[in-house]
């Protein structure tokens, strides 16, 4: 019997990761959150949707459509075993808990292939727990799946690649943006400019977009306060060059690139490091993707590299399994010459929008860092000076982390808050260990009757 | 529709209608929208914070956040940009009573 492979993901690299599996005879089974296959930046609208892919995904809109067809294929040939709508809880004994439609299944594996994606880098700006204030992907999730704006008059706010591109496909679709507001300035988005050239095309891309917004377009601001009542947003205030503005909008949407969704690579059993210039904590793997034993990583969970890259990846992913498994893989080297380049230009996105820590580091201390049970930066300091800096520490005495979103949306604001109470670089607080259930089950789901309920194992 | 709903709708919209309630109140949405979408059209918030006085209409809309719980009359709670609204629907902003 040949090795059970299981991917969890079925976004870009996941499904290239299947295509290299199934086309060297193996038949993977793929778990998958979404309704449909295609990840969140190739989302797919739900069925009986019209829209064409052009308008969806605009200039991606051939690799969308190649991405959804070689999934469809895959499926329709029966070539591997797909569970839709389905969340990985835990890992166990060589098994996933996943809590499928139908609910809890053990689903056994001998080797598995994370590519479970990115969520926005978010910052805590003052007001942002008001309702209104989205992700810049949920922006983007919200027009491509729904067909809708989540608001009326729209700012969008933070760094990073997505910020001009979400803006202008809603304008696009006729929605109303107020303000694009970059908290990177000029210059240091010309820092990461040399780096950025290995894909002169996107910058090209990059700087027409910006020219289309025009004035509502802003370098180098620093965002003061979301205004809001009951009902929620009001307004944003925002400085720039040294003069105050305030912007009305009934929504904003923020983020500041991307921070990978790393929990269950950490469940598996992959160590960290803390990467300066993606300011956050990564998973280590060799350059195919090796992150342990029988364990290998692929697309923006190990490391932010954007749609492309993680094409590329989960197909570099998947040769190394056959690989390791004995098995005759396909020739990598073109893909891993792609990745080099791929690599340079992720790092010049890096440095252009970088993540602001000095601003979170200043955060007032009734700022809420916590959205999930409106925890205060004060309540967070308070807890440093109580109890020290150690991540995990300051976690448990003072819950920032230990909300529903399980710490993804604050984590690192958390630690730099942490790290800047304690004087200290934020490297040296540590990393929140990662704890199973990784998505809030329903009571008893974790218990099934023949597997008594286990913690996730520490990194 | 409704005119004080949160979210704009800018295309797809000859799907067919559903109908659904709000803390008891009629309302209507399109078939193939999420249940955020559908009380978002509705209303401009999907429940209240149990921790501050703000109201909460989710956040990341991939099922990653879980601001955007909600519940139901009878039956279990849902996760609003996760579930698709279907017919006869009956959410509630505010937990029932005998919610732990
Ligand atoms: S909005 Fe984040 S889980 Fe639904």
């Amino acid at each position: 019997m040949s090795e059970r492979v299981v991917i969890v993901g079925a976004g870009p690299a996941g499904i290239r990761a299947a295509e290299v599996l199934t086309n060297a005879g193996l038949r993977p089974t793929v778990v998958d959150e979404g309704m449909r296959s295609g990840g969140q930046i190739y989302r797919r609208a739900p069925e009986g949707f019209k829209r064409a892919a052009d308008k969806l995904y605009g200039s991606e809109a051939k690799k969308a459509q190649a991405l959804h067809a070689c999934f469809d294929r895959m499926l329709a040939e029966d070539r591997l075993a797909y569970f839709p709508l389905s969340s990985v809880l835990a890992i166990a004994d060589d098994g996933l808990q996943v809590l499928t439609a139908d609910g809890l299944q053990q689903i056994a594996f001998d080797r598995l292939i994370i590519a479970t994606g990115a969520t926005e880098r978010l910052a805590p700006v003052p007001g942002w727990e008001s309702a209104g204030v989205y992700g810049l992907g949920a922006m983007q999730i919200a027009l491509k799946a729904q067909g809708v704006a989540l608001g009326r008059r729209i700012v969008l706010a933070g760094s990073g690649p997505l910020l001009t591109l979400v803006a202008t496909q809603l304008e696009a679709a006729g929605a109303e943006i107020a303000a694009v507001l970059d908290t990177s300035s000029l210059a240091k988005q010309l820092h990461g400019l040399p780096q950025m050239l290995a894909r002169p095309r996107l910058v090209a891309r990059g700087m027409a977009m910006r020219a289309q917004l025009g004035r509502r377009y802003r370098a180098g601001v620093r965002l003061d306060r979301i205004e809001t009542s009951s009902e929620g947003v009001e307004a944003i205030s925002w400085t720039h060059r040294g003069t105050t503005h305030r912007t009305e909008c009934d929504a904003v949407g923020l983020g500041w690139h991307l921070r990978a969704e790393t929990q269950l690579a950490g469940l598996a059993g992959a160590t960290f490091t803390y990467d300066h210039s993606f300011a956050q904590w990564l998973p280590k793997a060799d350059a195919m993707g090796r992150a342990g034993e029988r364990l290998y990583l692929a697309g923006d969970g190990l490391r932010i590299r954007g749609a492309d890259g993680a094409e590329v990846a989960g197909r570099l992913a998947a040769v190394a399994c056959l690989e390791d498994m004995g098995l005759s893989a396909p020739d990598a080297r073109a893909d891993a010459r792609r990745m080099r380049r791929l690599d340079r230009f992720a790092e010049g996105i890096a440095r252009a929008f970088p993540w602001p820590a000095e601003v979170v580091r200043q955060l007032p201390d009734d700022a809420v860092v916590c959205r999930c049970e409106s925890i205060t930066a004060g309540a967070l300091r308070d807890a440093v000076d109580a109890g020290g800096s150690e991540a995990n520490r300051a976690k448990s005495l003072s819950r920032v982390g230990m909300g529903r979103c399980q710490g993804r949306y604050c984590q690192l604001a958390g630690a730099e808050i942490v790290a800047a109470q304690a004087n200290l670089d934020v490297a040296t607080v540590g990393r929140l260990r990662d704890q199973a259930p990784v998505r809030p089950a329903p009571i008893g789901a974790m218990r099934s009757p023949d597997h008594s309920t286990r913690s996730g194992r520490n990194n | 529709m409704s005119t004080e709903g949160r979210i704009r709708r800018l295309a797809e919209e000859d799907r067919p209608p559903v109908e659904f309630a709000l803390d008891g109140r009629d309302c209507r949405a399109l078939l193939g929208d999420t249940v955020l979408t559908a009380v978002l059209s509705n209303a401009k918030t999907l429940r209240h914070s149990e921790f501050g006085p703000e109201g909460r209409a989710g956040f990341c809309l991939m099922g990653a956040c879980q601001d955007c719980w909600m519940w139901q009359e009878s039956g279990p709670r849902i996760r609003a940009c996760s579930t698709p609204i279907a017919e006869g629907m009956r959410l509630m902003s505010m937990p029932p009573r005998e919610w732990p």
